[in-house]
């Protein structure tokens, strides 16, 4: 294979107390693909994209990052590598603008006094490089946007600030039909731009329509980690319900 | 790669307001006006209720006293009436910025005060090193009350209930039971009673106009230049004028001869005036130009998404209580300053409700994530307005404190509808 992973996982475990949730699970996503992660609920989705985001580290396992081993402590460490996690509780503040948004926690200065000027024009561009252009103004509160528009201001920030990695926890679960098409055409632009995208997604029409490869989770086993293309609609939905669908999957 | 995505085809984003059009769109009095309104409506009402509230107060007071309410000398009385509120207000912004609430200012106050007097009577120590250790006394009250709020995690209301019970204890330990401390130093007793000589008064009248006018055209000029979102340059134009107005007219007014006597002369701009001034620009730049500032409002309208910013949310909670502290101890500076002396209740009774009152009448929200420095100054006066109209009128204590309390649960009722139409209109 020639292309280095961004991320690649191995052999990974993770325990909550007594319940184990992940159970040697391999995981891996490629710069310039999306990879769809897709599973039932209580499937351990959520359990590895915090363990990928540094939210709660993992118990045991191998965790690359562009092919070099590395340890996980906090939020902080992901984001020091260019991981960067898109909850699906946006983490945006709604009483800050657009630019003050993308630039939070990792303000630009001249002196004391923050430089305005150059963070907005960073964002404007950023924006217009993602082809977003339904924002009105940059300068406009995240209290008065959209759903969907709140989505593409997080995904902008990954973007602003170089991400190799970028997880998205349900995009799409509250947005309607015209805003998830546009969220959508975002991450695909992501992955054509050479990040790497990983997108959890319960609507298997949204996966097919954007993903390169689907892995799937089933009760804290990767079953099948495989090339869109190579699979069909019922098999994966066989994979997410009962963890096989012919040659893939679990043993028999 | 299998997508039907149409890549970024022209048809897909040809909707309204492409490439940011409305930050490019030469923007004119009357698109700022409607900007204006639409944030009035979806409950974001700014400072107009502050200043809608002290027209309303002037007119209503001058009415009922024609004669002694506009008198030079009670504006000046005003001022310095004013003065320990606004401080003490500047300070609780920061506190409701985070949607917490620091129930001890009051009392801090007090003992900070205390601190202070009992240095330069006691210990005969000099007024700059009594002020000094007074700031120092507000800054670990401050330090003591974040780390319980922010790493114990108490509520800040609990925290700071216990202290205003524990601080009037303190206070009435170094004053001594039924004792007062006198004030007599000249600098301090200054701060609150003496006057700024007029010429000065003047110039720094005219310095702030100038400079404020400076700062708002070179930003505007900046941004524009950049093709940046700028406000156009008419309401630019128009609140320059607005704040000449007001600074020069007030300084005209406190500038006159105010001496019940033609014998004396009094006038001039009351010295805590430019003090409370630089606090304001100094509370406007933290919190509007700096990233300080910046993750206060974050860490107030979502903690959650500022820690997962990289915002260390614990020091920005356990700053906020120190500069609160820290104010509340120069609010007691001053306090004791009009005063002449420092009581064992000093800072308890309703000090702390007029701080409160101030700060959300002039549009600080008790939920947090919203207020500016400015909210303390325009609060500040309208508490002292009603304070000192009420006085004039002679009215019977009971009434006074009646009145107050409904003017604070008025203020706290509209901050609380206007949150509820934001949340109705997705803001």
């Amino acid at each position: 294979m020639p292309v280095t992973p961004v991320l690649e996982l191995r052999g990974i475990d993770k325990s909550y107390g007594a319940v184990k949730v992940l159970y040697d699970v391999a995981f891996t996503a490629y710069p310039g693909e999306v990879t769809a992660l897709v599973g039932d609920n209580g499937a351990g989705k959520t359990t590895l994209v915090k363990g990928i985001g540094g939210v709660h580290p993992f118990d045991s396992g191998e965790y690359y990052f562009e092919g070099a081993p590395v340890r996980l402590g906090s939020p902080r460490d992901a984001a020091a590598l260019g991981i960067e996690v898109v909850h699906q509780d946006l983490a945006l503040c709604e009483n800050l603008d657009i630019v003050e948004n993308m630039f939070l926690g990792r303000e630009r200065t001249r002196g004391l006094a923050l430089d305005e000027a150059g963070m907005e024009a960073a964002a404007t561009s950023t924006l217009s490089g993602l082809s977003v252009r339904t924002m009105g103004s940059v300068r406009r509160r995240v209290s008065d946007l959209s759903g969907g528009q709140r989505q593409t201001v997080a995904l902008a920030r990954a973007v602003l600030w170089d991400s190799r990695l970028v997880v998205l926890d349900e995009p799409a679960a509250a947005l309607g039909v015209a805003q998830t098409q546009q969220v959508l055409e975002l991450v695909r632009r992501l992955a054509d731009k050479g990040l790497a995208v990983v997108l959890i997604s319960h609507n298997m029409n949204d996966v097919f329509a954007v993903s390169d490869r689907i892995a799937t989770l089933y009760l804290g086993h990767m079953v099948a980690q495989v090339r869109t293309g190579d699979v069909t609609h019922r098999q994966v939905v066989e994979l997410i319900t009962s963890g096989r669908s012919g040659d893939l999957g679990l043993p028999r | 790669m299998s997508t039907d995505i149409p890549k970024g085809g022209p048809s897909a984003v040809k909707l309204a307001d492409s490439d940011f059009a409305a930050d490019h769109r030469p923007s004119d009095l009357g698109g700022a006006l409607r900007d204006y309104w639409a944030q009035v409506r979806s409950g974001d009402l700014g400072a107009v209720p502050a200043v809608l509230g002290i027209a309303g107060l002037v007119v209503l007071f001058t009415a009922l006293r024609p004669e002694t309410f506009l008198s030079d000398r009670n504006i000046a009385n005003l001022f310095t009436q004013a003065l320990p509120v606004t401080i003490l207000a500047m300070g609780l912004v920061f506190v409701l910025l985070l949607g917490e609430i620091d129930l001890s200012a009051g009392v801090t106050s007090g003992v900070c005060a205390c601190v202070m007097a009992k240095l330069m009577v006691s210990a005969g120590q000099p007024w700059y090193v009594a002020v000094l250790a007074a700031l120092a006394a507000g800054v670990v009250i401050g330090t003591a009350i974040g780390w319980l709020v922010a790493v114990v995690r108490i509520p800040s209301f609990v925290v700071t209930l216990a202290l205003f019970l524990g601080l009037q204890g303190i206070t009435l330990w170094l004053v001594g039971e039924g004792g007062t401390v006198p004030v007599r130093d000249d600098v301090i007793v200054a701060l609150a009673n003496k006057n700024m000589p007029v010429a000065l008064g003047w110039a720094l009248a005219v310095v702030c106009a100038v400079g404020y006018a400076a700062s708002q055209f070179w930003r505007w000029q900046r941004q524009s230049a950049r093709g940046l979102a700028a406000k156009p340059v008419q309401l630019v134009a128009l609140r320059v004028v607005a704040v000449a107005v007001v600074l020069l007219a007030g300084t005209y007014l406190l500038s006159q001869d105010r001496a019940p006597s033609p014998l004396i002369t009094l006038a001039g701009i009351p010295w805590g005036v430019p003090l409370v001034a630089v606090l304001l620009i100094i509370c406007t730049f933290v919190l509007g130009r700096t990233a300080y500032g910046r993750h206060v409002y974050a860490v107030g309208g979502n903690a959650e998404a500022a820690r997962r910013a990289g915002v260390n949310v614990t020091r920005i909670r356990v700053s906020v209580f120190m500069i609160a502290s820290t104010l509340a101890a120069v609010a007691g500076i001053v306090a004791a300053s009009r005063l002449n002396s420092v009581t064992p209740s000093e800072g308890s009774g309703n000090t702390l409700l007029y701080a409160v009152g101030a700060a959300v009448i002039g549009g600080t929200s008790l939920f947090g994530g919203r207020g500016k420095a400015r909210d303390a100054v325009l609060g500040g006066l309208v508490v002292a307005i009603i304070d000192n109209g009420l006085g004039l009128l002679g009215t019977k204590a009971y009434l006074n404190f009646l009145i107050t309390g409904s003017v604070l649960l008025f203020a706290a009722s509209i901050d609380a509808l206007a949150r509820r139409r934001r949340s109705a209109t997705g803001r």
